[in-house]
């Protein structure tokens, strides 16, 4: 029964790839790479289960927090067309 | 393990994997990038939260479980909270709502084409045979 979870949370992650690939707009693109880093998550633990190691866990959270600081630097990126604006050289 | 607890969490996995495919097939077959939104935030708490919950009911100890507990509470205040960054970002940028066919005015259209082309009945009672 992990097996057929993991079948399907793999046709999601490809679904996911062919959305990022034909999206229109780059929010389409964020949007489905986001969903594919959840996917990864619930796929790192399936398979820790599937393989008998649990420990995986600790990846998995990483991998979910990785996953949301990427999404929001994205959107950043693509919003100001850089990361690190200093504010205060505005004022000078 | 007993017979009871193995196969609801059977259920839960398949139920989980279930909603992140038709998730996906909804990511790519939606019309506009808002109802898109709306398929990937599916997948994002339901078909996490289901698959993750399933995987608690076979969790061989209590650290583990708690584990999958706080992946699952973070996965569930994030996903929202990424799908509304993305939902704002995209209308400050002008991003398209897609219009589909005024289907009120359709039904509307409609109901005054019968009303005039309707004919009063003869009765049929006065219809004689020759």
């Amino acid at each position: 029964m992990f097996a057929a979870a993991m079948v399907g949370v793999l046709v999601t992650m490809l679904l996911a790839l062919v959305a990022a690939v034909r999206g229109p707009t780059v929010y389409d693109r964020i949007l489905a790479v986001n969903m594919f880093g959840t996917k990864t998550v619930l796929l790192i633990a399936v398979a820790g289960f599937l393989a008998g190691r649990p420990e995986f866990l600790d990846l998995a959270l990483v991998y979910a927090l990785v996953n949301f600081i990427g999404t929001i630097a994205v959107l950043k990126f693509s919003r100001f067309g850089n990361l690190g604006r200093d504010d205060r050289r505005s004022l000078l | 393990m007993s017979v009871a607890l193995e196969s609801a969490s059977w259920i839960f996995l398949i139920a989980g994997a279930g909603f992140c495919v038709i998730g996906g097939i909804g990511l790519l077959r939606m019309p506009d990038f808002y109802a898109r939104t709306h398929a990937a935030g599916v997948t994002d708490t339901m078909g996490a939260g289901l698959v993750l919950i399933g995987l608690m009911l076979q969790a061989p100890t209590a650290l583990i479980g708690i584990k999958l507990v706080i992946i699952l509470g973070f996965l569930w205040l994030v996903g929202p909270t990424a799908g509304h960054a993305l939902f704002k970002a995209a209308y400050a940028d002008g991003v398209k709502i897609h219009e589909g066919p005024d289907i009120a005015a359709q039904v509307a259209a409609e109901m005054t084409d019968e009303t005039n082309t309707q004919s009063p009945d003869p009765e049929d009672g006065d219809a004689v045979p020759d």
